[in-house]
């Protein structure tokens, strides 16, 4: 049996998101020491008020982004599994925006290089927040083995809403999505 | 540009279709903050030397809305939309949470300022450094819920179309007016999300007098840069670090919202609203907040943008005739308003009448009072069911007051007259029936009152029985007199933060603030000079008033005459506020605050102020 290398992961319990958006603050405060959501690796959607969706990278087993990029600035870190952004070699061309099941990465707010999550090398400063707070909505596990379902969670925030709006609301949400 | 600040607040034309931006003076900034005292300033020099020929609802009036430095940078993000109000005649800074006041900080303004009249319904749209009108056909006529679902669409549709390689786009943030602001009902207020409502003041009516249905935002840049980096987190991080560990106060916020209180301030307090005010007491266990979250809450801890306070919740009525109703906790305001204001005491029902409510754009408090006061007027047969199209407001009958909700939002029927706000549509019923109806009409100076009453003097409001009569935002619950509470008032209001969800030490507060902007501010500044000028200035727009009702601080510095009736229920039976104790705190009042016996600002403080135009203006009333 080949070795098992255990990697961390973000779960997601959308209907425990509030909708504080502090992972946007603490995300953005880490990577560009300042408050910026719309560069945030972690994005809150709301199409429908009460349906908060946390957006962000799910590591898919096959890395359908790193695998489809032209511009090689894609790569999966060794130790997290974390997909890195070179920053230098990414030209915003938004191919893995398309690739990505979920269309989760997303374009710099300075439109020069594409943004995606890095699990803060280890230790996710959304997740940290998030339990701090008493959400429990992001919560890091750890994943003994990788397999599709992280896959399968890479769904557009449309998507995502559809089906989280029909379990807040019943029926009722056909007339809000 | 002092940090906090992205430096433009947008100039829309709505009659000329233009829009430009102005930077304001950093002078003025420093005086007057942002928020509440930023909008009072922009509105007195815009319109102040000929405020009593101002229509709130006329193409003149300017409809302000701006956020303050600390905006972002502090749990519970809030805006402060003012104008000339409809309902006082003066001004008001009605704030409202959301993330709308984010995304436009995101966008690179602090605020927008509203002029004119567009000739057909619009919406404006900002994006990064711009702004565009745009037209409103297929989305005006919609209420709350329909409106953000196509406006949601469209805008995303519209910028995805524009910047295809982007990603996905979130939605904007959003300020619109439903039905009722759209009728130019004096209630109405300036929505956003499906429930949260800058409710006091009256300004979905201005909004809709513009035929500016609404207002949608989606920035992409940071916050504005702050004046010290470290600083800010380190503040943050401290406050954080007291909304996590949950003082007593937040703890209970946290849990059950305001919804809380809906029990208690009947049962313990005395001063809840039942049946317009004929009583404050009650033992009504079924509004407890506990049966709220047990059979409606499908969402606990619901926040906006940077508040880990959560102190909203989500009902959504799953059975029964109500079924599909869905609101905000309620919060204990509309608890009151829409439930026992009106007799109704079961969960489902008021959640009903507040989602009614919401969806059609009306203020939760001012509309809701309207109702009350209308049917009071049923309950005496002074209006009957012809008068109300068939309709029978009874107290407790959750389905009639949501009827009732509609004639007034589409100004039906008798519903014409209520759109006037419990005030004036007690001047005009009086007329018409013959009866003098003011007694029933719980409001102060043309503005219903929050749901704190003052008899029982066991609520916050009752500390003194004067708290809302002496305020320059008269019956505003969250801005109430004695000099010391209004200047705490103008100072959230301005800096723009939510006072539920930090209730820090306020040396933390003017920590941030200058960290933030780089300026020093210490609370005897703010209570004797920088906010007691945003507060004379408020008073003497009240006073000037006009075009159609005025107010006469002898009659009108004053509280309803039901006030004054003795409590007749629960352990608080008897208790009412004497007149002449209320006389008496007037006239302290006055002197406190630089007001002459007859309660307008002397010349002398004025001055002081460096407002002398303000003292010219003055100068005609005076003389009465």
């Amino acid at each position: 049996m080949s070795e098992v290398k255990p990697i961390i992961w973000i779960d997601r319990d959308y209907l425990k998101c509030s909708g504080c958006r502090m992972c946007e603050v603490v995300c953005s405060l880490r990577h560009e020491n300042r408050i910026w959501p719309e560069a945030s690796m972690i994005r809150i959607f709301m199409f429908v008020p009460g349906v908060e969706i946390p957006h962000l990278c799910t590591q898919c087993y096959d890395y359908p982004c790193v695998n489809s990029c032209p511009c090689e600035a894609l790569a999966v870190d060794g130790k997290t599994g974390a997909v890195k952004v070179d920053k230098e070699k990414c030209s915003a061309c938004g191919v893995c925006v398309n690739t990505c099941p979920g269309k989760i990465p997303h374009l710099h707010p300075n439109r020069k290089h594409i943004v995606i999550c890095d699990l803060c090398g280890g230790d996710p400063e959304c997740a940290k927040i998030c339990q701090k707070a008493g959400f429990d909505a992001l919560k890091v596990i750890i994943l003994g083995q990788r397999s599709d379902i992280e896959k399968l969670v890479a769904r557009t925030p449309r998507e995502m809403t559809n089906d989280l709006a029909i379990n807040l609301y019943g029926e009722k949400s056909e007339e809000f999505i | 540009m002092p940090g906090g600040y992205a430096g433009k607040i947008l100039a829309v034309n709505l009659s000329e279709g233009k829009i430009g931006s102005v930077e304001p003076e950093e002078s003025i900034l420093r005086h007057y903050i942002g928020g509440r005292g930023l909008a009072t300033k922009i509105l007195w020099d815009g319109l102040g030397s000929r405020w009593e020929d101002v229509d709130p609802l006329g193409a003149e009036n300017l409809l302000v809305i701006v956020t303050g430095p600390i905006t972002g940078y502090i749990p519970g993000g809030r805006i402060c939309v003012s104008g000339k109000s409809p309902l006082t005649n003066g001004i008001v800074g009605s704030t409202v949470s959301g993330e709308f006041p984010i995304e436009l900080k995101c966008s690179g303004f602090d605020g927008l300022i509203i002029s004119g009249r567009s000739e057909k319904p619009v919406y404006v749209l900002v994006t990064d450094g711009h702004a565009e009108i745009r037209k409103a056909d297929g989305i005006w006529g919609l209420d709350g819920k329909q409106l953000i679902r196509a406006l949601n669409h469209e805008v995303v549709d519209h910028l995805s179309n524009a910047e295809p390689r982007y990603g996905e786009w979130k939605e904007p943030g959003i300020l619109y007016i439903g039905p009722a602001g759209e009728t130019l009902n004096r209630t109405a207020a300036v929505m956003q999300k499906w429930s949260h409502a800058a409710g006091y003041g009256g300004y979905g009516a201005v909004m809709g007098s513009k035929n500016l249905k609404a207002i949608a935002v989606k920035g992409t840049g940071p916050l504005p840069e702050v004046e010290n980096r470290e600083e800010v987190i380190s503040c943050l991080n401290q406050i954080l670090e007291g909304t996590f560990k949950s003082g007593p106060l937040s703890q209970l916020m946290r849990l059950w919202g305001t919804t809380r209180n809906n029990y208690p301030t009947g049962f313990s307090l005395s001063s809840m609203p039942v049946r317009n005010w004929q009583e404050e007491w009650h033992d009504e266990k079924s509004i407890g907040a506990d049966k709220f979250a047990r059979r409606l809450w499908v969402k606990r801890y619901w926040a906006d943008y940077g508040c880990p306070v959560a102190c909203m919740k989500i009902a959504v009525v799953k059975t029964g005739p109500f079924k599909g109703a869905i609101s905000d906790g309620p919060d204990y305001e509309l608890v009151a308003y829409c439930g026992s204001n009106l007799g109704i005491f079961d969960p489902d029902g008021i959640t009903y009448v507040s989602c009614v409510v919401d969806d059609l754009g009306l203020s939760g408090i001012n509309g809701a009072n309207v109702m009350g006061f209308a049917a009071e007027l049923y309950q005496r047969g002074i209006l009957t069911r012809e008068d109300f199209g068939g309709v029978e407001p009874r107290w407790g009958d959750a389905e009639a007051f949501g009827k009732l909700a509609h004639l007034i939002a589409e100004r039906r029927g008798i519903g014409d007259i209520l759109a006037e706000g419990t005030y004036r549509a007690a001047l005009k019923i009086s007329k018409m029936k013959g009866v003098d109806v003011l007694p029933f009409a719980v409001q102060f100076k043309g503005m219903e009152v929050g749901a704190h009453g003052i008899r029982s003097g066991l609520d916050w409001t009752g500390s003194w029985p004067m708290s809302y009569a002496l305020s320059t935002q008269p019956g505003d619950h969250g801005s109430i007199s004695s000099a010391e509470g209004e200047a705490r008032s103008i100072l959230s209001d301005s800096l723009v933060y939510c006072n539920i969800s930090y209730r820090a030490k306020p040396d933390l507060l003017y920590k941030l603030f200058k960290a933030i902007t780089g300026w020093d501010l210490t609370p005897d500044d703010w209570a004797n000079n920088k906010g007691r000028r945003i507060m004379q200035i408020q008073r003497a727009a009240l006073l000037i008033g006009g075009p159609d009702v005025a107010w006469d601080p002898v009659k009108h510095d004053d509280n309803p005459p039901r006030w004054y009736d003795a409590l007749s229920t629960g352990p608080s039976k008897g208790a009412a506020p004497k007149r002449e104790y209320c006389l008496k705190l007037k006239r302290e009042y006055y002197r406190t605050v630089g007001w002459d016996v007859k309660g307008i600002p002397t010349s002398d403080e004025l001055r002081k102020l460096g407002l002398g135009d303000v003292d010219v203006a003055l100068e005609k009333l005076r003389k009465n």
